[in-house]
């Protein structure tokens, strides 16, 4: 290994964070100017969220299923069976249905845009855009990542709430409680410091998602091959930049003393 | 002055390009090329593979920033205008891109009508619907309206690609290889449609290709790109006819 290589590859890396981070700025200009491409957005909001439904209902419920059964037995241990549907409730709503969410959004939202720009980039239909008097910056990013920042949030409380359906069918496997008294115990539990962080934080889980699937694809080169890098780079950099922003949300909600 | 005097008033050079320089990284492609265009004229940038051809056609069009020169286009140099100047100039300019650049999303009737309602062109619905059926009968292909471009062939999506470029009825077209890629026929026949697009709309046309049989059929005159230059230019029996072994290699 040649001695300068990993100082090359430290420059590379903030190589591509300062070119990421250019390319988040160009958003915040242009998401502001117009023209506003609200047709395009919409048709986005539609494909985005609708694409992902069904994957997300079923991950939804198995997450609240699972973690129910998997509950029991230690509860079951300690005598304290009863409080399963809140400790579900809390754990979903928290942390593991936004952030389970998200990365499942990632997968399939953030390799699709990453794929879906990559091939517009290699086969000209960028350039064919900005010739027909169109900024595709705006047309195919701005549109794209606000759809996401959008839909993400709205997957994610359909997600919670499928995953306390499954909870409370994982409840009634081995006992039978009510949807009233189970329904009771979750939202007893629940107060606005435990949704209110966690709904927020999606919003930012969902620009993420957006954005790096975007600049991979936008900025995709080396023909089908560099199609194919995109759609990887931006599943596996989103995936990382959703736990990153979820560190940094649970260090900023216990500063303002939400936890 | 607005675009539609100075294309009024231009009786000769619609292109003119003057001292142009672009490098990507040390690798200088163009290196004080200059050139023009005559109204309706038919000129074939000829030259090697990676030579810069395409770079230029991109320059002109504002895909590319060059780091110098002047390309003035209907008297207006496309460097130093603003972005509302440039998509004006752009509608009189079509553009026909090497891999046809269709999109993939949109119904060939879609592709057809998305530089109209782009660049904000005021038509009726029924006024687009002609000119899109307009379009595509010009390059042969009505049947195709309502399908996507995966259904079809490398030379229909070549014709669409053409079509899309008429769309806007353009003063000039600047041709990206536009037979690479295709078999001996379907190549002949993408030259016979550019030439009876030429002679039906008057175009004046920049063709990028080292297809010598489109070469000889669409030129009015070759400009031969030489190490970033524009190193002579001529006819093609001229060219065909020089001694130069830099000439002669094209010919042969």
């Amino acid at each position: 290994m040649k001695p300068d290589k990993p100082a090359k590859q430290l420059q590379a890396f903030f190589d591509e964070a300062g070119r990421i981070a250019r390319f988040t700025g160009w958003y915040f200009r242009q998401a502001i100017r117009p023209r506003y491409e609200f047709k395009e957005l919409i048709r986005q909001c539609f494909i985005i969220g609708y694409q992902s439904l069904g994957l997300v209902v079923l991950t939804g419920f198995i997450m609240g299923l699972v973690l129910t059964m998997q509950l029991r037995p230690t509860l079951v241990d300690y005598g304290v069976e009863s409080q399963i549907p809140a400790m579900v409730a809390i754990a979903v709503v928290r942390e593991i249905g936004p952030v389970i969410t998200a990365l499942i959004f990632a997968g399939k939202i953030g390799s699709s845009i990453g794929a879906e720009l990559g091939s517009m980039r290699v086969t000209e239909q960028i350039d064919a855009m900005e010739v027909s008097g169109t900024n595709p910056y705006k047309y195919l990013v701005v549109t794209r990542v606000t759809a996401a920042t959008l839909m993400l949030p709205i997957l994610v409380l359909l997600s919670d709430t499928i995953s306390l359906y499954g909870a409370y069918l994982g409840v009634n496997i081995k006992t039978v409680t009510s949807p009233d008294l189970f329904i009771w115990q979750v939202f007893d539990v629940l107060d606005f410091t435990d949704l209110m962080p966690a709904f927020i934080k999606t919003f930012f889980f969902g620009f993420a998602v957006g954005m790096i699937g975007c600049y991979k694809g936008y900025n995709s080169t080396k023909g089908t091959e560099g199609v194919g890098r995109s759609a990887n780079s931006a599943v596996v950099l989103s995936s990382v930049m959703i736990f990153i922003i979820d560190l940094l949300v649970v260090q900023v909600t216990d500063i303002m003393g939400f936890n | 002055m607005d675009i539609r005097e100075n294309i009024a008033n231009t009786n000769d050079a619609v292109i003119s390009i003057r001292g142009l320089c672009k490098a990507f990284g040390s690798n200088k492609v163009l290196d004080d090329f200059n050139m023009n265009l005559q109204k309706g004229q038919s000129k074939v940038v000829l030259g090697r593979s990676g030579s810069g051809k395409s770079v230029l056609i991109k320059c002109i069009i504002g895909l590319l920033t060059p780091e110098a020169g002047a390309i003035n286009v209907f008297g207006q140099n496309v460097l130093n205008i603003s972005q509302e100047e440039l998509d004006e100039i752009r509608v009189k300019i079509g553009f026909l891109f090497q891999s046809n650049a269709l999109y993939d999303s949109m119904t060939v009737r879609e592709n057809l009508e998305f530089p109209m309602r782009r660049h904000s062109i005021r038509l009726s619905e029924k006024e687009a619907n002609e000119r899109v059926v307009e379009a595509l009968k010009n390059v042969g292909l009505e049947h195709t309206i309502d399908m996507m471009p995966s259904e079809l062939s490398g030379g229909m999506k070549k014709r669409i690609a053409l079509a899309r470029t008429l769309i806007l009825k353009p003063d000039i077209i600047l041709y990206d290889e536009p037979t690479t890629g295709l078999d001996p026929i379907t190549g002949r026949e993408i030259t016979t449609l550019i030439k009876e697009i030429q002679h039906k709309y008057q175009t004046s046309s920049i063709i990028i290709s080292h297809d010598m049989k489109c070469v000889k059929n669409t030129a009015d005159s070759i400009a031969l790109l030489l190490n970033g230059k524009c190193y002579t230019e001529g006819t093609y029996s001229e060219l065909a006819m020089s001694d130069d072994p830099n000439v002669k290699q094209f010919f042969e």
